[in-house]
């Protein structure tokens, strides 16, 4: 099992009310987005959309569908679930998901520990 | 009871689609089943075949996965040929293996014919009939100029199509007098030639070849009977089906004179252990060539293996809607008129371009067949008439004659049967659509997943929504017209909540009148309505997550992720200063440059980041942002008029520039476009705008909604010669009607379909100013005039709304790690085969 770290990747003041924002994680891009007064108000899932194939996910509009929280490609409109990653439109696509905190006002992402930082096999 | 083992040989449609309709059903419990299949691919489309070429994979074309088949337990071996069919010892055998059954299912299918003409064997003369036949033809034509179809029907016409997607110069070649002989009679065989050579594929009608030899240009040379000759690279022949039989005629079955594995009604063999289903079978001394009947069969046979006694084929309808290079053509039922005593009404429009036949019965009140082409539109309509049996109108022509006044007598939902079949892909009729509906479907979505009609091929999407729509209306259920799951509201119902109860935010609006967090369909709508009603800029941090990505950062997003600029050129008339900087812009970003359609430069590949960089240096030459981002005013499209023009008759650049500042930054349901001519010649191509204006001797005449684009409609004529300021109050009332009113995402040609009253209730609420809003509708948009701002400028300035165009927030000099580019005709573009690499 892959251990993870909490990241420190952005100020509060980064965050967007109702929309995303990018990050860059030695996991690759990640897109984190805040819904004040939901519950989380934080998300953070993968950056990159499978079914476009571009970094783009953060620039999407965030909503719910079918009572799940969603950000809708910028591409092509597939949604994909905040919490689960899973896409809408098609079973078997979906982003990684992250653990995502306020601490204080930093923002933290558990990204996985590489290989590098963590046991030497 | 052990089970018994069902072998189906052969992976193609039809044996797919035979597993599909078996596997769900309760025999399926008593067998293992096995699938053979030759190609080392599971089944794929192959009527969407052509397809590859224009980018789509075997995934993309492919029925199902081996996932499905192994979930559904049945074994799947491809790759593997069934090479002997043992009936007395009851087993099949491959190179691989014998395998043991206690039933077979021969879907073998066809091969093309290849006419046995000197010389056809030779390298690069190719057919068309499974993946590997493309990636050889692909291969042949890698680098190569000129390529050669032989055979003119159906098949033909579309590998045709297939050479010019590969960038050939392609030929047809048809040994009949007319394209489709099949299907078509010679005027619309005609008419099919003609518009196929417009579209730059040369056709040669009766041409027989008589040998293929060394070209001296190109590789090969086609001798033709009558003396002449062709040279080509390559030759695809597609000159009809055989049935693919070798195994069955090994095996002892009985075979037709000409082909074909010979069933009865119940799709059983001369071998009642050996069934046949597809284009292999031969029923009533007839091969069906097409996938549907062998649909038919596919399903016969499962519901036989089921011990229904009534399942049956009985032969099926030949009937085919096609769009062949992109042109229109139908052929219904007995399309020649064979029927003793038929009659036929012909409407052949040489002008349009359309051509349309009607077959009808003796008594003049069934249609037997039909022909049309160029235009598809009644296809629907003449096979439910042609199918059912449905008494014609008194005036039959109507049918096939160009919508008038009044329009053609639909033939309404309410006037099918309820045999009437919808889907014949999975044979819905509308008994069970409506058997559907009383189950509990109540939407269109629900009755698709419960019947499976118009989850095939889509022909019938149209006409399957009407059928729904008519009987949830009978049954007293509303159609919905809610923008959405999260308002029970239609735009036009949102625009007055808002506008009445003055409403500024989406928050307020949806805590009002709505429910749960919206979503990308109701949110870019309302932010639309808020611009309108109160013009705030869309960069507010209310509005930001409201728009889509191309209003959020004033750009429109490409396929890679990156954006494309288009700055405003009001009128498409720029100085030589501004051009030069738009090209030392460019270069220092590495940015592709085109002209648009609409007379604009769009600059193409910018970074997120380096968006309000490049706008900085634009708006300080001058430019502002062009709204290409927006669904608002793109462009006012203009000719030189009287300003250089020997004919223009008034100055079309002054007055579309006017046009162009005034309603620049308007928001709307949908993009605007507009153009000004400066004379009747009609240079700016107003007609096909949402707002044209034609110069006359005498002032202005005002043409509105038309449209380009996907669903082309002519602008209709609103007034004449009008003056200056007459015009611009009439855009004035007429686009802050069109706002107020539309749906979401309608169009201006849409928009007035749908007005109940049409043109004349328009000219009314407008000229006549009939419901006294006139003076409102102007004062609105004077205030939305008035609060215009350059949305580039006000976001470059503003450091807070810039951060929203970092990259990634917490590392601002790191490049996006998917972008690939290549170069091509001097310019950077995206890599069309881009690798993710993850750091």
């Amino acid at each position: 099992m892959s251990e993870t770290q909490w990241m420190h990747v952005g100020e509060r003041g980064d965050l967007i009310p109702e929309s995303g924002i990018a990050v860059w994680t030695p996991d690759g891009p990640v897109a984190v987005f805040y819904l004040p007064g939901a519950e989380p108000e934080l998300y953070a899932i993968g950056h990159y959309c499978p079914l476009g194939q571009a970094n783009v996910l953060a620039r999407g509009i965030v909503g719910d569908l079918k009572g799940e929280l969603v950000v809708a490609s910028p591409l092509y409109k597939q949604h994909y679930s905040l919490t689960s990653g899973r896409c809408q439109e098609d079973e078997s696509v979906s982003v990684p998901t992250y653990g995502v905190r306020l601490n204080g006002d930093a923002l933290e992402l558990a990204v996985p520990v590489t290989a590098k930082e963590g046991c030497a096999a | 009871m052990a089970k018994q083992t069902l072998i189906v040989i052969g992976n193609g449609m039809v044996g797919h689609h035979f597993l599909e309709q078996f596997a769900d059903t309760p025999a399926a419990a008593d067998y293992d089943v096995h699938v053979f299949g030759e190609e080392p691919l599971i089944a794929y489309d192959r009527v969407h075949l052509s397809e590859y070429f224009g980018g789509s994979s075997h995934a993309d074309l492919a029925l199902g996965t081996a996932e499905d088949y192994a979930a559904k337990g049945l074994t799947l071996h491809l790759d593997e040929q069934v090479t002997e069919l043992d009936r007395d010892n009851r087993k099949v055998i491959t190179p691989k293996g014998e395998y043991e059954y206690d039933a077979v299912v021969l879907a073998t299918g066809s091969y093309p014919f290849v006419p046995p003409i000197d010389g056809h064997d030779q390298a690069h003369c190719l057919v068309y009939r499974t993946l590997a036949d493309l990636d050889a033809i692909r291969a042949s034509a890698e680098g190569r100029k000129t390529g050669v179809v032989v055979g003119g029907g159906l098949l033909g016409l579309e590998a045709a199509n297939a050479l010019k997607s590969l960038g050939l110069e392609a030929h047809v070649v048809e040994f009949a007098p007319r394209l489709m002989p099949v299907q078509l009679d010679a005027d619309g065989g005609a008419l099919l030639k003609r518009k196929i050579e417009e579209l730059g594929v040369q056709v040669h009608t009766e041409k027989a070849t008589t040998a293929i030899v060394p070209g001296e240009e190109a590789r090969l040379r086609m001798n033709f009977s009558d003396e002449s000759h062709l040279e080509t690279d390559l030759i695809v022949f597609s000159a009809g089906i055989r049935p693919q039989d070798t195994l069955a005629r090994s095996s002892g079955l009985e075979i037709g004179e000409r082909g074909g594995i010979v069933i009865d009604d119940q799709c059983t063999t001369s071998d009642p252990q050996v069934f046949a289903i597809g284009e292999c079978a031969l029923w009533d001394n007839r091969i069906f060539g097409l996938v549907a009947p062998g649909y038919t069969m596919a399903r016969t046979l499962a519901a036989r293996l089921n011990q229904d006694a009534e399942a049956g084929f009985s032969g099926a309808d030949m009937s085919t809607k096609l769009k062949l290079l992109g042109v229109d053509v139908g052929s219904i039922g007995d399309a020649h008129g064979a029927t003793p005593g038929a009659r036929n009404i012909r409407f052949n429009d040489e002008q349009a371009g359309t051509y349309g036949r009607l077959v009808i019965s003796e008594d003049g009140k069934k249609l037997l067949g039909a022909i049309l082409v160029g235009d598809n539109g009644p296809y629907d309509t003449l096979l439910q008439y042609a199918l059912n049996g449905i008494d014609l109108p008194a005036n039959p022509e109507s049918l096939i004659l160009p919508v008038s006044e009044g329009g053609a007598p639909a033939l309404g939902p309410d006037a099918l049967p309820e045999t009437a079949s919808i889907c014949s892909c999975h044979n819905v009729s509308k008994g069970d659509i409506c058997g559907a509906i009383d189950a509990g479907c109540t939407d269109l979505g629900a009755v698709k997943g419960e019947t499976k009609a118009s989850t095939g091929c889509g022909g019938c999407a149209a006409l399957l929504k009407s059928v729904v729509d008519s009987e949830l209306e009978k049954r007293g259920v509303e159609v919905s017209k809610d923008i959405c799951e999260h308002f029970p509201y239609s735009r036009q119902e949102l625009f007055h909540l808002v506008k009445v109860n003055g409403i500024r935010t989406f928050r307020t609006l949806i805590e009002q009148h709505g429910k749960g967090h919206g979503c990308d369909i109701c949110k870019p709508a309302v932010a639309s309505i808020l611009a309108t009603c109160w013009n705030e800029h869309i960069m507010a941090s209310e509005h930001v997550p409201l728009q889509d990505t191309n209003d959020t950062f004033m750009a429109n997003m490409q396929k890679n992720g990156t954006y494309s600029i288009v700055p405003r050129i009001p009128g498409g008339e720029i100085t030589p200063e501004k051009l030069i900087v738009l090209g030392e812009v460019a270069k220092e970003y590495d940015l592709y440059t085109k002209i648009t359609g609409g007379q604009r430069v769009d600059l193409f590949g910018a970074t997120l980041s380096e968006l309000p960089e490049i706008w900085e240096k634009l708006i300080a030459a001058g430019f502002e942002t062009g709204h290409a981002y927006g669904k608002s005013v793109r462009t006012v499209k203009s000719c030189v008029g009287s300003t250089w023009c020997r004919y223009g008759v008034q100055d079309s650049v002054g007055m579309a520039i006017q046009l162009e500042e005034r309603y620049k930054g308007l928001r709307s349901p949908h993009k605007l476009k507009f153009a000004v001519s400066g004379c009747t010649r009609e240079c700016a191509e107003a007609q096909s705008k949402d707002i044209g204006v034609i110069a006359t001797e005498n002032g202005w005449n005002l043409y509105v909604c038309g449209n380009g684009g996907m669903r082309p409609r002519h602008a209709d004529l609103f007034a004449t010669d009008l003056s200056d300021e007459a015009l611009i109050s009439t855009i004035d009332r007429v686009l802050m009607f069109y706002v107020r009113t539309a749906d979401r995402l309608q169009r201006t040609s849409v928009w007035l379909e749908n007005l109940e009253g049409g043109l004349d209730y328009l000219k009314e609420v407008i000229l006549e100013d009939s419901l006294g809003l006139g003076e409102e509708l102007e004062a609105h948009m004077q205030d939305i005039i008035g609060t215009y701002q350059c949305e580039w400028k006000s976001a470059v300035e503003d450091p807070e709304k810039r951060k929203r165009f970092r990259e990634f927030v917490n590392a601002p000099d790191k490049k996006d790690p998917v972008q690939h580019w290549t170069t091509e005709r001097d310019q950077r573009r995206p890599a069309n085969e881009i690798k993710v690499e993850m750091v």
